[in-house]
């Protein structure tokens, strides 16, 4: 543990990936609206490259990559440090930015002749702060400095929900943002806490220090209550459909498939990171009732829109709960907690990667047939095999059937329900299955009807393959070899007792 | 009682008023303004924890006033931020609300 203060030799790619979308929000104001547009897809292979050196290193050396900022180790100075989850993380968030912001060009492309728009400078603009305070938070390692990430990826959020100006739109971003602002309130209060009960924010350095004190645990709840309001889990979800579903698709897919794994992110560093050491059963088991609410409520309310965008949106309630069953089934150092932590992690990413693709469906279907009522989408599978073919291929890893990345999170997740004798779980996973097929059922079965429909404008094919490559990595996820989720262990606290 | 009990009771009141204007008050102005209540009472918080460095022989912990600086810049951002909000959803309709059905409800059927 205490080699987690200095800096290792990969570190300054730590660095580099905070930099690069950073000096990319910068030069896209500089020359103008027009080449904000060009920054941004050029800065994206670059970023893809700089998170895979990061996962190469990480991989290579088998323990985290650690840059300490201005050569001072905690708990002077602040520490960036990548481990597993990070760098896969990293990765995730590169191939969804590159593929929202390919996507994005042809509604926010300002070629020469035409005017200069607000909101493709926006568009771009935020798409990048997004990109950097995702990096900030997967690498991020002092308390503090993720509380300003958070809130730059709420500021960097909000705007792209409401980019078009309508009404609603404005409606859905203020209440998006008054829920954001009320998580990060309560994330400070539990920073001050922290820092007043243990001087220090430094994740490791909390971590040997923490104690099961009443000063830890109001921290701690106050922390995961905000971080909670900002992930959308199921009481306090109101905000995420309007604003999800009312977003342009391209911001769709990246506020769906990343920025809300962000503040989940920040939960399990929290509770696997920090408080590893607190006996916290009754609390995993609260957070895992909240998910199967989550998966249960979400899924039904996704079965009653009707607009596709809306259902997409409800369908990301329903696999956040997913998300939150890890945390009684990868809780403390038995065998089957590894299974849950892997679960839980290709969770996240099969659900990133899906999500993000069926946005961009939805965003051409509404686009090629002029609306997204699944009422008259009646033979619309005809016209627009290639994008139906992405939605029930991104379907199928939203309900888990094999083989996707999807099934492989909902299979470890019923083995360590099962291996844990919790199988109380089993039932919320199995029910939001079903739930997920009933969902998808309802898109693709008039889809495939016979009834003819008539396209008002063609979708381009390359808009439909990035989508399909979406969805195609969604499934691949689910050939994962063990070295993956080996990967995904490493710089993962385990509580002594472990072999 | 001591100035730092004081301080943090009134600090623990600010954030009590807060929350209960931004749950209770229907109008977004006024939850802003409740946020913003909240805000003050976590920072003073922070200048208590502040006071820890006097047990060690500094008179202050520099580093929570340093945090509350943060802090107060990016609560102001986001005051800013929504408050160009509202005042664009104003100027878009003569209601404002936060009621993501209102727009629908008034066209009979989902809004396109």
């Amino acid at each position: 543990m205490a080699d987690l203060g200095t800096t290792t030799p990969g570190g300054y790619l730590l660095v580099l990936a905070i930099l690069l979308p950073l000096a990319g929000i910068i030069l896209s104001f500089i020359p103008g609206g027009r080449s904000a547009e060009r920054v941004a897809l050029w800065s994206t292979p670059f970023g893809f490259a700089l998170a895979s050196a990061i996962a190469v290193d990480v991989g290579r050396a088998g323990k985290p990559v650690v840059y300490a900022i201005g050569g001072l180790p905690p708990p002077l100075g602040i520490a960036l440090r990548a481990d597993g989850i990070a760098a896969v993380m990293l990765i995730a968030a590169a191939v969804i930015v590159t593929a929202a912001a390919l996507y994005a060009r042809a509604k926010f492309a300002t070629p020469e002749g035409v005017r200069e728009s607000r909101s493709s400078l926006t568009f771009w603009i935020m798409l990048q702060a997004i990109w950097a305070a995702l990096t900030i938070i997967f690498v991020g390692g002092d308390l503090f400095n993720l509380y300003v990430a958070l809130e730059l990826l709420t500021f960097a959020a909000v705007p792209l929900v409401c980019i078009d100006g309508r009404a609603e739109t404005l409606a859905a971003a203020l209440r998006y943002l008054l829920f954001a602002l009320l998580g990060s309130i309560c994330y400070l209060l539990g920073v001050a806490l922290f820092y007043g009960a243990h001087g220090t924010l430094d994740m490791p350095l909390l971590a040997q220090r923490v104690q099961a004190t009443p000063v830890v645990w109001t921290a701690a709840a106050l922390m995961t209550a905000g971080l909670l309001a900002k992930t959308a889990l199921f009481p306090v979800h109101l905000w995420l459909p309007p604003a999800h579903a009312n977003a342009p698709a391209a911001a769709s897919a990246v506020l769906s498939g990343l920025v809300v794994k962000g503040s989940f992110f920040l939960t399990l560093r929290l509770w696997f990171y920090v408080l590893p050491a607190l006996p916290a059963d009754r609390i995993a088991a609260v957070l895992g009732w909240l998910g199967s609410a989550a998966v249960i409520a979400g899924s039904i309310l996704a079965l009653r829109q009707a607009r596709l965008k809306l259902l997409i949106a409800y369908s990301t309630v329903a696999q956040i709960g997913y998300l939150f069953l890890i945390f009684p089934l990868a809780a403390g150092s038995q065998p089957w907690s590894a299974i849950g932590w892997s679960a839980g992690l290709m969770q996240v990413l099969a659900h990133a990667f899906a999500k993000a693709a069926m946005f961009f469906s939805a965003g051409l279907l509404a686009e090629a047939l002029g609306h997204d009522q699944i009422a008259r989408l009646g033979g619309a599978a005809r016209v627009l095999p290639l994008t139906f073919l992405t939605i029930a291929l991104g379907g199928l890893s939203l309900m888990g059937l094999p083989p996707s990345g999807g099934f492989s999170a909902k299979w470890l997740m019923l083995q360590a329900s099962i291996a844990s004798g919790q199988w109380l779980w089993s039932l919320p996973i199995l029910a939001g299955s079903l739930l997920a097929a009933g969902y998808v059922y309802r898109i693709l079965a008039p889809a495939l009807s016979d009834s003819q429909v008539s396209l008002e404008l063609p979708p381009k094919r390359s808009h439909e393959a990035i989508a399909l490559a979406l969805t195609i990595v969604a499934i691949a996820l689910g050939f994962a070899p063990q070295t993956f989720f080996d990967f995904l262990e490493i710089g993962r606290p385990v509580p002594a007792g472990l072999p | 009682m001591t100035p730092s009990v004081l301080a943090g009771l009134v600090g623990a009141a600010l954030v009590g008023l807060g929350l209960y204007g931004l749950i209770l008050h229907p109008h977004p102005l006024r939850k802003l303004l409740a946020f913003n209540l909240i805000g003050s009472g976590v920072f003073l918080v922070f200048g208590i924890v502040a006071r820890r460095g006097a047990a060690v022989g500094f008179r202050f912990d520099p580093v929570p006033q340093a945090m509350v600086i943060t802090g107060i810049v990016v609560a102001f951002a986001a005051s800013a931020l929504a408050v160009a909000l509202i005042l664009r959803l104003s100027a878009e309709t003569s209601r404002v609300t936060l009621d993501p059905e209102a727009w629908t409800r008034r066209n009979g059927e989902d809004a396109e």
